[in-house]
């Protein structure tokens, strides 16, 4: 099996069986990835460019680092740095990089649907690694992976997602993929960082963090950008975390074995308390970062099958 | 002294809001009465329907500052081949038309290069920024039919409470653009649960009721003559009705985007449907239909703002807004007529007559003794659009490879004939 299209652009696009088959992928990755040498040449000789014109340094490391374990040449751009700046319009540079023959495109982009934009340019598949408030599809993939192997299965959930709704590409995503596997998705977070229209998603909607967690298997809490006061979206950092931060009081409202995650970077004391962030007993956020890497792999891997599929 | 008979025609008068067998005499480049003197020319229409021709209120033809956009040359020509008689063109130029100079530009521009007519609008304010006011008495006397700050909203209540009252005492129409301007920075979208899936940044629809509310206290409070140049939400419509039931003097406009397409077009970020302000929900648009229809919406316009290629391909929050209609506003008005919403009465009353009546011109009408501006067209032709067969230099529309019904099939401005389609190559 491969993927349907010759693009990872987001979750929207992708049908259960492919989310199965992506995730089932994944696994064999971890465990790869867990041997002493970590090294599958199933993209050997392929070139692999990430683009990532918004600042990062995890997920790009993450995709680095999955596209040499399977062998493939790899070549970072930083584009906030570079030709952004001479006046060169984003399709330039798809057609300067289309010239070079790359095989993968990761790229995150700031602004929702670059990446769509991108894709229809270039010959080579596209990954996306975040555009604007619209996706970020490995994120989603890497959660439910995390979920699957912590739960057991990844449907008749309840995910309570916090935080900053409006603004996430990580939410977006998840809430995506959360419904296609069937599960009950909440979001929990002042009504200002909350999307228009969000009550239509199929998902359930709390202003009030115990009666959001109430019964929930998986509390995923969202980073809060510290730009957001600027905007008058929230009054205070204080206030926030006070309200919707995750400390123990709150999370106990959640089922006992509810575990909880973040796609980090965190800010401590902001979104969530330090020392639950650090209880192995109940986060899983450090094994969110291991199954992105697994994740990345297994979404290069089975795009990489279908290019060739695809050519034959 | 040519007089032309145009016979066996569908005649479309949205004077007397009638359709039927009829023919017109020109003489003197004005419509005549029957049967005063002998044709020389006689025209048989077919039996095809025949309008006056379209008063477009809000074209804009990048001169001075983008001609690479569009010219008098090429918008002239997509507007005698859209059926459009009259372009009101607007001062969102570069620089704006805000000085007697170089509306006077403008208007040579116009004379030397523009098979159609052309009035031109002049902004309210310098530069359209919104501070001081533009030198109105002068502009009008120069030509200006109307005063617009296009798409900007002049934020300070004062000086727009200022611009009205000095407008008021000349007699001169204003044209706002009645959105909150809070709201709406940086909007790309019209919020909902579409434009949140999206991730796009977006504006609630009670921005343009906010923006509406702001001017009409204004106008109860100055008296001014005034036109909202698109209102498109079912909200701003109820506020507009109450308006016109006070007796205040208001008018009201819609582009033919917001007629006859809605949010989910934009589908996976297509910026030609990237329009100002964006496009809106299923809902509001027909409501804003069945405006048109009752006569609480007064006119329809293209909207007509060029963009170039490169304006266009980048990614939908950064792309220029706008998109060329003066060549589809009539075909696209016809989806209107053919899905059974509208008569062809009530469509030229909204892209004829009112915007003539609007701004006191003798135009727009089937009346004897009118200048003979006059539009011949098969509301039933069947075709594929491509955005290069535009005559527009841009080809930013969002209707490429539709499917249409309707075409022009020649077009008179003051008796002469402008456009014939059988001539055309192609």
């Amino acid at each position: 099996m491969a993927l349907r299209a010759a693009h990872l652009l987001g979750i929207e696009a992708l049908a259960p069986d492919e989310i199965t088959y992506l995730l089932d992928l994944s696994d064999s990755y971890v465990d790869l990835n867990r041997q002493a040498v970590k090294h599958a040449d199933v993209l050997a000789g392929l070139t692999q460019v990430n683009m990532f014109f918004e600042a990062s340094t995890r997920t790009q490391a993450s995709f680095e680092l999955a596209g040499k374990r399977l062998g493939a040449d790899v070549m970072n751009m930083a584009m906030q740095a570079s030709s952004i700046k001479k006046g060169e319009t984003l399709i330039d540079t798809a057609m300067t990089l289309n010239a070079m023959h790359p095989d993968l495109l990761v790229v995150r982009h700031p602004h929702s649907g670059a990446v769509n934009l991108l894709a229809e340019k270039v010959n080579c598949a596209v990954l996306n690694a975040g555009d604007g408030r619209h996706e970020h599809p490995t994120q989603a993939l890497l959660d439910a992976l995390t979920i699957r192997r912590a739960k057991g299965r990844l449907h008749r959930l309840t995910v309570a997602i916090c935080g900053d709704i409006a603004h996430s590409r990580v939410a977006r995503s998840n809430i995506l993929l959360l419904g296609k596997m069937e599960n009950r998705v909440r979001l929990i977070g002042p009504p200002t960082l909350i999307p228009s229209g969000a009550a239509d998603w199929g998902v359930e909607v709390y202003q009030d963090m115990a009666e959001g967690l109430a019964g929930a298997d998986v509390v995923m809490m969202l980073r809060l950008q510290k730009e957001r006061m600027d905007g008058a979206f929230i009054p205070s950092e204080r206030e926030y975390y006070h309200r919707f931060g995750l400390d123990r009081a709150k999370l106990s409202h959640a089922k006992e074995d509810a575990i909880v995650m973040h796609p980090g970077p965190m800010n401590r004391g902001v979104e969530i308390d330090g020392t639950l962030a650090d209880d192995i007993n109940r986060s899983v956020i450090q094994e969110q970062v291991e199954m992105g890497v697994a994740v990345r792999m297994a979404a290069m891997d089975a795009l990489a099958r279908g290019r060739k599929e695809r050519a034959q | 002294m040519t007089a032309i008979l145009l016979t066996n025609a569908r005649l479309i008068d949205p004077g007397a809001m009638t359709e039927g067998a009829g023919e017109v005499l020109i003489v003197d480049g004005k419509i005549a009465a029957r049967g005063s003197v002998e044709a020389d020319i006689v025209i048989d229409c077919g039996g095809k329907c025949l309008a006056p021709g379209i008063v477009d209120i809000g074209v804009k033809v990048s001169e001075p500052g983008e001609r690479h956009k569009e010219s008098f040359r090429t918008a002239g020509a997509a507007a005698a081949a859209g059926g459009v008689t009259t372009m009101v063109t607007r001062p969102d130029t570069d620089p704006a038309i805000d000085n007697p100079e170089t509306l006077e530009f403008v208007t040579r521009r116009a004379n030397e290069d523009s098979p159609v007519r052309v009035m031109p609008m002049a902004a309210l304010t310098r530069d359209r920024a919104g501070r001081e006011m533009a030198e109105i008495g002068f502009l009008l006397d120069a030509g200006a039919v109307a005063f617009t700050d296009a798409d900007h909203v002049v934020e300070s209540t004062r000086v727009m409470s200022r611009c009205l009252t000095y407008a008021t005492s000349l007699g001169a129409l204003v044209i706002g653009h009645p959105q909150d301007p809070g709201l709406s920075r940086g909007a790309a979208a019209t919020s909902g649960k579409f434009a949140s899936l999206k991730g796009l940044p977006s504006v609630s629809p009670q921005a343009e009721r906010m923006g509406l509310d702001r001017d009409l206290a204004l106008i109860e409070m100055t008296g001014a003559r005034y036109h909202a140049d698109q209102i498109t939400t079912a909200r701003a419509l109820r506020r507009l009705e109450r308006a016109k039931e006070m007796g205040l003097d208001v008018t009201a406009g819609i582009s033919i985007h917001h007629l006859t397409l809605n949010e989910f077009d934009v589908g996976d970020y297509r910026t030609f449907f990237k329009v100002k302000p964006p496009l809106r929900s299923e809902d509001d648009r027909r409501a804003c239909v069945e405006a048109i229809a009752s006569g609480l919406i007064d006119i329809i316009s293209s909207m007509h703002t060029p963009q170039d290629e490169e304006s266009k391909r980048l990614p939908f929050e950064e792309a220029a807004s706008g998109a060329v209609a003066l060549e589809t506003v009539l075909p696209a008005a016809l989806r209107l007529y053919h899905s059974g919403e509208l008569t062809l009465p009530q469509i030229f009353r909204a892209l004829s007559r009112n915007p003539a009546d609007r701004l006191g011109l003798p135009t727009g009408r089937l009346d004897t003794g009118a200048p003979a501006d006059l539009v011949l067209f098969d509301p039933d032709a069947p075709f594929v659009l491509d955005r290069f067969s535009l005559r527009s230099k841009s080809k930013n529309t969002p209707f490429d490879g539709a499917r249409m019904q309707g075409r022009v099939l020649g077009t008179w401005v003051g008796g002469a004939q402008v456009f014939d389609r059988a001539s055309e190559v192609g």
